[in-house]
C-alpha cells in the first residue's frame, strides 16, 4: 500500500528536495521552450538555480536584493507573453513586494509564476524575519492568484508543469529539506486535493511539507490506538476543492487541518469558513503555528514543538474522538 | 503635425480634461494639465502605437506610472480613436471603466497602475523583453516628481542601468508639487539631475510645455548607446488656467461652475489667438 512504500521511500532516503526537483522542472521545460524566464534577487543559489543559470544564461534576469523590483520588472516581462518565474524567499516575496504582487501581477493579470523558496520555518533557527507564516492568509486576500504547496517532488513538477503552461498568476511554496514520496498514484490535478489514505474515523487535511507527517500520524493512530484517519494532500490552497471537503465532511466525523503556516487565514481557516457556511457540521481543528512569538529551532523542532508531528497530529486526532 | 496644429491640440485636450473632470465631479486636474503636452507629443508624434496596431507585439509601449493623472490619458486616447471620446461622461461613475487610475480594460492602455512608485520596474520588465527579442519597440514611461521618494523607482533605475536599456525612456513631469506642498518641503528631490545621472541614466533636462522642444528631445532617443534615457521636463502644474498655475489646491480640486466657465474662456482666448496670430 502507498503509505507503506513512502515511508519506505523515506527511509531509503528517496525523494529530493522540492526546490531541487523545481529546478529540475524548470530546466527540463527550458530545453524546449526558450520563452521560460527566471527572474531572481540574488537567490539563484538558494533557489537551486546555479544549473539553470549555467544552461540558459539568455532565459535568466538577475535584479539584486531588490523584491519589489523583482516582481515589477518579471510582471513587466510576463505582459509580453513570457513563461516568467520570479524566484525569491518565500517570506520576502510575500511581504516586501506584497504591493507589486497585488497590482502589477494579480489586478494587472500578468501571469507571472511567483516562486516562495524555503517557506514556512524552512529557514528555522534563522528566525521570524525569515519564516513565512503568513503567505497563504496575505495571498488568499488577492483576487486572481492561485495558491499552490506541494507536498512531494511529484507535486512540485506537476504545480512547476502547471505554472509554465497557464496564462494567470500563480503562488507555489515549498522548502529546502528532501522530501519523501506521499503517494505512487499519479493523480495530481489543480484544485483537486489528492486522497493518500483512506480511513473511516477521522480525517487528516494537510498542505505542502506537513503531509508526510500526517501520514505517519495516520499510521501511528491505526498501529497504537486501532483509529482508522484518512490523510489529504491540499496542495491546491485556492481555489479550494470544495466538492473534496463536502465528501469528506459527509463521511468523517472528525476534521484536522495542518499546515506550515500561522493557524490565521490559512487552509485550516478556508476549510472552516467553507464548511460552516454550508451548514457541515464536524469536529473540526486547525493544526498549525499558532499566533505568538515562533520558538527558536531548525524546522523539524518547530514542527515538533507545535505539534506537527506524527504523535503530535496522532494526539489532536484522539482529543477529537474522544 | 504642425507644431501650431499641435498647439490647436494641447488647448483642445486641456478643455475636455476640465470639461470631464467637472462632470465627474472628481479627477487630478494639476497633474493632468501638466503632463498633457508631454501626452500629446507622444500619441501625436512619437508612439507608433494606434487602436489598429495594439496588439502589435513590436508596437512602443507607454507606462504612466503616475496613474492618477489619467483624465490626460483618457483624452488623448479618445483623440486617437481608441473609443469614443462620449464614453469619458462615465469618468469615475457606477460601474464605469473609466475609474480614477489607468486600467488595460481601457482600449490603449498597456497596465494597470496608480499605486506610485510601480510603473518603472513594470517598464524595465518591458524593455528586458524587448532586448531578449530584439524587438524594436521602444517603452517611454512618465513618472511623477513626488513619487520619486518611493525607493522602488531607484531600483528600477539601477536595473535599467545595469541592463544598459536604451530602449526605455523615462519622462519627469517635473511640477515641482505634490499633494501636501512643494517637494522641497515634503521630501527634498534635488539634486535631481546628477541623482539620476549616478544612476547611470543620460539625462536632458526640457521646459516640458515647449512642444517643439519636447518633440525634438523624444526624436533624439535614445541619447546614448547602452543608457536609459531620461528627460526632465520642467512643468507648472495646472498649466494652462490661470488661476490653477502653482496652486496645490488644484492637485484633486474640482472648478465649480465660476470657475469652470473662467478656465474655458481663457483656454478658448488661446485658441483663437492661436488662430489669429500664426493664420493656416
Amino acid at each position: 500500500m502507498s503509505l507503506e512504500m513512502t515511508i519506505k521511500q523515506r527511509d531509503n532516503n528517496q525523494g529530493i528536495p522540492n526546490l531541487e526537483a523545481f529546478s529540475n522542472t524548470l530546466q527540463d521545460l527550458a530545453y524546449k521552450d526558450n520563452d521560460i524566464i527566471v527572474v531572481t534577487s540574488d537567490s539563484r543559489g538558494s533557489g537551486k538555480l546555479v544549473p539553470f543559470g549555467e544552461k540558459f544564461p539568455k532565459q535568466m534576469v538577475e535584479v539584486g536584493i531588490a523584491e519589489q523590483n523583482l516582481v515589477g520588472i518579471a510582471a513587466g516581462i510576463a505582459s509580453t507573453g513570457k513563461k516568467v518565474f520570479a524566484v525569491s524567499p518565500a517570506c520576502f516575496l510575500t511581504a516586501r513586494s506584497f504591493e507589486q504582487v497585488k497590482n502589477d501581477v494579480a489586478y494587472s493579470d500578468n501571469p507571472v509564476n511567483l516562486i516562495g523558496i524555503s517557506a514556512g520555518v524552512s529557514y528555522g533557527a534563522l528566525g521570524t524575519t525569515h519564516h513565512s507564516l503568513h503567505d497563504y492568509a496575505a495571498l488568499r486576500a488577492v483576487n486572481n492568484i492561485t495558491i499552490l504547496a506541494p507536498a512531494d517532488n511529484y507535486e512540485t513538477e506537476m504545480a512547476i508543469r502547471f505554472a509554465a503552461m497557464t496564462k494567470e498568476p500563480v503562488y507555489i511554496r515549498f522548502g529546502k529539506k528532501p522530501m519523501p514520496y506521499i503517494s505512487k498514484n499519479k493523480d495530481f490535478e489543480i484544485g483537486k486535493g489528492r486522497l493518500i489514505k483512506e480511513g473511516s474515523e477521522a480525517v487528516i487535511i494537510a498542505t505542502g511539507e506537513t503531509v508526510f507527517p500526517s501520514i505517519e500520524a495516520a499510521a501511528f493512530l491505526e498501529s497504537h490506538h486501532g483509529v482508522s484517519a484518512g490523510v489529504v494532500s491540499m496542495h491546491t490552497i485556492r481555489p479550494l476543492d470544495i466538492q473534496l471537503l463536502s465528501d469528506l465532511a459527509a463521511k468523517y466525523p472528525v476534521m484536522l487541518t495542518v499546515e506550515e503556516h500561522m493557524v490565521n487565514g490559512g487552509l485550516g481557516e478556508a476549510c472552516a469558513s467553507y464548511l460552516l457556511q454550508k451548514g457541515k457540521h464536524v469536529k473540526f481543528k486547525i493544526m498549525g503555528i499558532p499566533d505568538e512569538y515562533t520558538v527558536t529551532g531548525s524546522q523539524l523542532e518547530i514542527f515538533n514543538h507545535y505539534g506537527i508531528s506524527e504523535k503530535g497530529i496522532a494526539a489532536e486526532v484522539m482529543k477529537l474522538i474522544e | 503635425m504642425t507644431i501650431q496644429e499641435l498647439a490647436f491640440k494641447s488647448l483642445d485636450y486641456r478643455k475636455k480634461i476640465l470639461k470631464y473632470i467637472k462632470l465627474a465631479n472628481a479627477g487630478h486636474t494639476g497633474g493632468s494639465l501638466s503632463c498633457i503636452d508631454i501626452l500629446n507629443i507622444l500619441y501625436n508624434e512619437i508612439l507608433n502605437v494606434l487602436p489598429h496596431n495594439f496588439s502589435d507585439k513590436n508596437r512602443d509601449r507607454y507606462i504612466q506610472s503616475k496613474g492618477h493623472s489619467v483624465e490626460a490619458l483618457y483624452v488623448v486616447l479618445a483623440d486617437r480613436g481608441f473609443y469614443p471620446e462620449s464614453l469619458l461622461e462615465t469618468l469615475c461613475q457606477y460601474q464605469s471603466h473609466f475609474i480614477g487610475h489607468p486600467t488595460k480594460k481601457i482600449p490603449g492602455i498597456e497596465q494597470n497602475t496608480g499605486a506610485l512608485g510601480h510603473g518603472l520596474a513594470l517598464s524595465v520588465g518591458i524593455a528586458i523583453a524587448g532586448k531578449m527579442d530584439r524587438a524594436s519597440y521602444r517603452v517611454f514611461t512618465l513618472l511623477g516628481d513626488g513619487e520619486l521618494a518611493e525607493g522602488s523607482n531607484w531600483e528600477a533605475l539601477m536595473a535599467a542601468s545595469h541592463y544598459e536599456l536604451d530602449n526605455l525612456v523615462i519622462i519627469l513631469d517635473y511640477n515641482k508639487l505634490q499633494i501636501t506642498g512643494p517637494n522641497k518641503e515634503v521630501m527634498k528631490l534635488e539634486p535631481l539631475s546628477p541623482k539620476f545621472e549616478a544612476f547611470g541614466c543620460s539625462v536632458r533636462e526640457i521646459n516640458g510645455h515647449d512642444l517643439a522642444s519636447i518633440k525634438q528631445t523624444l526624436q533624439d532617443v535614445p541619447f546614448e548607446k547602452g543608457k536609459p534615457s531620461l528627460i526632465i521636463a520642467h512643468t507648472i502644474k495646472g498649466k494652462g488656467v490661470s488661476y490653477m498655475e502653482n496652486a496645490i489646491k488644484w492637485h484633486h480640486g474640482v472648478p465649480n461652475d465660476a470657475q469652470y466657465q473662467q478656465a474655458m474662456e481663457e483656454l478658448e482666448d488661446r485658441i483663437i489667438n492661436l488662430q489669429t496670430i500664426v493664420p493656416q
